[in-house]
C-alpha cells in the first residue's frame, strides 16, 4: 500500500504558484481553506456551501470565459457528491477546465470519516472513463510541479482532472472571506464585468 | 421537430425569441419532450452554448459559474427536477446571482403517472421555500409574458426566477 504523504498546502501552495491569469474556484471545506492560505487573491472564487458544485461553477466560467485557464481545487467528498458531473463536464469538453481533487480518502470537516475513495473508488479512473482528456493520479509533492506547468503551458487540452492523494493532517483554518455577494462581485470585477 | 410559428403551439419559438432578446448565451437542459423544441432551437443555434445535464442541479451551478464569467444562462427542467436542485440552489440564491429556470409541470393535470404527482405537487411551494421568484403560467401567451418578465427580474433584478409551464400547455403524454 503506497502511503499518502503529500501535504494539501504545500500541494495547493505550489499549483498556484505560477497561475498567471487562471480563475480559481473551490470547493467548500479544507480546499476554500488551503486556497486561501496560498495566498487571496481577486480571481478566486471560495464556495462555502453548495456541496457538489464546484466543478460545475468551474465549467460554467470556462464556458464564458473560453481564452482563460479555469482551475478548480476541490475536494474528494465534494466531487464524490457529483460524479454525474464527471459526464456533463466530459460530453461539454472545456478545453480550459482544470480539475485538482484534494485526496485524503476522509470527510475532514465532519471528523474524518472514511470517503468512498478509501474503499477503492478511483475518481481520476471515472473521469478518464467520462471521456476527460488528460487524467492523473499524483502521491508526491515533487510529482506536482510538472503536472501545474504543463497545464499552464497547455491550458487548451483539457478537460483535466488530477486527483492529488494527500496526508489526512487538518492544517489551521484560513478563513477567506465569506460574503457570497462580495466574493461574486470582486471576481467579476476583476475581469472587467459589472456586479450587474 | 420544430412546431409551427403560429397557432397554438407557437409559444416554443416565442420563448426561444425572448431568450435570444435578453441576450442568453447559454442553456442547460435535462432532456424533456416538453422543452424538445426549446433544445432542438438552442443547440441549433450557434451562438448558444448547450449544455446537457445529468441531474437538474449541475445547472444551478453551471448557470452561477457562467454569471461570475459574464455570460447568460437558462436552465430547462422538469417538474420533478425542481426538488433536485433545492440546496444548490443557496448558491444563486445567497451569491444574489441571476437564474432563470423554465419548468415543464407534471402531476398536475390528466397525469397518467401517479409518480409523478408528488413532486410536481410541491415543485412551487420548495422553490418558493429556498428563495426562489415563482411565476405560473397557464396559456402560451403567459409562457412568453413570464419569460420575458422572468428574464428582466432574473438578469436586471439579480433574481432567481421559475416559470412554471402548466401541464395542461403540454402534449398529453400517450402510453
Amino acid at each position: 500500500m503506497v502511503t499518502r504523504s503529500m501535504n494539501r498546502r504545500d500541494a495547493v501552495s505550489r499549483l498556484l504558484r505560477d497561475r498567471g491569469d487562471a480563475l480559481v474556484v473551490t470547493g467548500l471545506g479544507s480546499p476554500t481553506y488551503d486556497v486561501h492560505a496560498a495566498g487571496d487573491h481577486d480571481a478566486n472564487f471560495y464556495l462555502w456551501g453548495a456541496m457538489g458544485g464546484a466543478a460545475l461553477v468551474g465549467l460554467g466560467v470556462a464556458l464564458a470565459q473560453p481564452e482563460r485557464r479555469v482551475i478548480v481545487i476541490t475536494g474528494d467528498g465534494e466531487q464524490l457528491m457529483a460524479m454525474g458531473s464527471l459526464a456533463t463536464i466530459g460530453v461539454a469538453a472545456p478545453p480550459n477546465l482544470d480539475v485538482f481533487v484534494l485526496d485524503n480518502e476522509h470527510y475532514g470537516e465532519t471528523g474524518m470519516q472514511a470517503s468512498h475513495t478509501s474503499r477503492g473508488v478511483d475518481l481520476a479512473a471515472a473521469a478518464d472513463a467520462c471521456g476527460f482528456v488528460e487524467v492523473a493520479t499524483l502521491w508526491d509533492l515533487d510529482d506536482v510541479d510538472p503536472v501545474a506547468n504543463r497545464r499552464v503551458h497547455a491550458a487548451s487540452t483539457g478537460p483535466a482532472l488530477t486527483v492529488l492523494k494527500i496526508s489526512d493532517e487538518s492544517p489551521p483554518r484560513s478563513l477567506p472571506i465569506r460574503d457570497a455577494v462580495f466574493l461574486k462581485n470582486r471576481f467579476r470585477a476583476h475581469l472587467g464585468l459589472a456586479p450587474n | 421537430m420544430v412546431m409551427s410559428a403560429t397557432g397554438p403551439e407557437a409559444w416554443p419559438t416565442q420563448v426561444f425569441d425572448e431568450l435570444k432578446a435578453a441576450d442568453v448565451g447559454h442553456v442547460s437542459y435535462v432532456p424533456d419532450s416538453g422543452h424538445g423544441t426549446l433544445i432542438d432551437l438552442s443547440i441549433d443555434d450557434p451562438s448558444i452554448t448547450t449544455t446537457m445535464l445529468t441531474t437538474e442541479e449541475e445547472g444551478v451551478a453551471v448557470a452561477t459559474g457562467a454569471w461570475l464569467g459574464g455570460m447568460r444562462s437558462v436552465l430547462l427542467m422538469q417538474s420533478s427536477g425542481a426538488g433536485n436542485c433545492i440546496n444548490m440552489l443557496s448558491l444563486p440564491v445567497q451569491t444574489r446571482t441571476p437564474l432563470l429556470m423554465l419548468v415543464t409541470m407534471r402531476g398536475e393535470w390528466a397525469e397518467f403517472n401517479p409518480w409523478q404527482v408528488p413532486m410536481g405537487q410541491a415543485a412551487d411551494a420548495a422553490l418558493r421555500a429556498i428563495g426562489v421568484h415563482v411565476v405560473r403560467a397557464d396559456t402560451g401567451d403567459e409562457v412568453v409574458a413570464a419569460v420575458a418578465q422572468g428574464a428582466k427580474l432574473a438578469f436586471e433584478a439579480d433574481q432567481q426566477v421559475a416559470v412554471l409551464i402548466s401541464q395542461r400547455l403540454l402534449r398529453e403524454k400517450t402510453w
